[in-house]
């Protein structure tokens, strides 16, 4: 019942949970890119014509959620509120894992992403981000005479 | 004090899973929960209450475009699940959930029987 009081198991609970959040990472070659147990967690997926951003970021108020682009950079930031009571005497909080507070996540684009032509919808807390790719940088298959 | 949401570890190896984020609080009323659960539609998700534990699980779908590679990933498995144990001052009958925006919500209610109750000292 009281497991979690023992200071040896809480320690080999929050390195558990480290390394789970390492192998969920896995290897990173961004600069940016580095922020393994940062909310929101991303997912970043290509196909020829778009880059597709996902942001898991539940309990957002859409409206809220700023996305930018700026020198080839997507930045998302906003803020999280929690859904904790004030501290007072007749409530406890056991446990206390979900983020709240202000968050923010950059991730460097690829050079042939156009900042003019880009969509964001939020949909069961996940944020898409769609870009597309500029047409000059699209492959085009080229006949030969 | 009677914490009666200790952590179980996963021992369902069969699927790989993500173990959602919790926030939990106890007041006289019950146990609230709260979840993360980013990219679960209602319809996938499953919670459920077996003897003495609750089981919360969902399925992420992403709407993702035929021919799509991924160049980087955070979000490996597309699978949710975590269980905990329900104390006997519970009442599993009537657990109210909401869900929205990938939040769930969890309400457990304390049996009227274990609901607190202050006692008059009488002075003789």
């Amino acid at each position: 019942m009281y497991r979690t009081l023992f200071p040896g198991d809480l320690f080999a609970e929050f390195e558990r949970f480290q390394r789970e959040a390492q192998r969920l990472a896995g290897p990173s070659t961004s600069l940016r890119g580095l922020g393994r147990t940062g909310f929101p967690a991303l997912n970043v997926g290509g196909t020829a014509d778009s880059i597709e951003i996902y942001a898991f970021a539940p309990g957002l108020d859409p409206a809220k959620i700023d996305v930018s682009i700026e020198r080839g950079v997507l930045t998302l930031s906003g803020e999280r509120r929690s859904d904790l009571p004030p501290e007072n005497e007749s409530t406890t909080t056991h446990v206390k894992e979900r983020f709240a507070g202000r968050f923010s996540r950059a991730i460097s684009l690829s050079d042939d992403a156009d900042p003019n032509r880009v969509t964001a919808k939020y949909r069961d807390g996940v944020l898409q981000v769609s870009i597309k790719r500029s047409e000059a940088a699209q492959r085009r298959q080229i006949t030969v005479q | 004090m009677n914490n009666s949401t200790n952590k179980e570890l996963q021992t369902d190896r069969d699927v790989p899973s993500i173990m959602p984020s919790v926030d939990v609080i106890e007041d006289a009323s019950g146990i609230t929960l709260y979840a993360d659960l980013p990219g679960v539609s209602k319809d996938k998700l499953n919670v459920r209450v077996e003897a003495d534990s609750l089981t919360i699980e969902g399925e992420l779908a992403l709407t993702l475009d035929q021919g799509m590679e991924a160049r980087y990933v955070e979000i490996q498995v597309p699978h949710f699940k975590r269980s905990f144990t329900l104390g006997k001052e519970l009442d599993p009958e009537k657990v109210a959930a909401e869900f929205r925006d990938g939040v769930l919500k969890l309400h457990v209610p304390k049996t009227e029987r274990a609901k607190p109750r202050r006692i008059e000292v009488q002075v003789a």
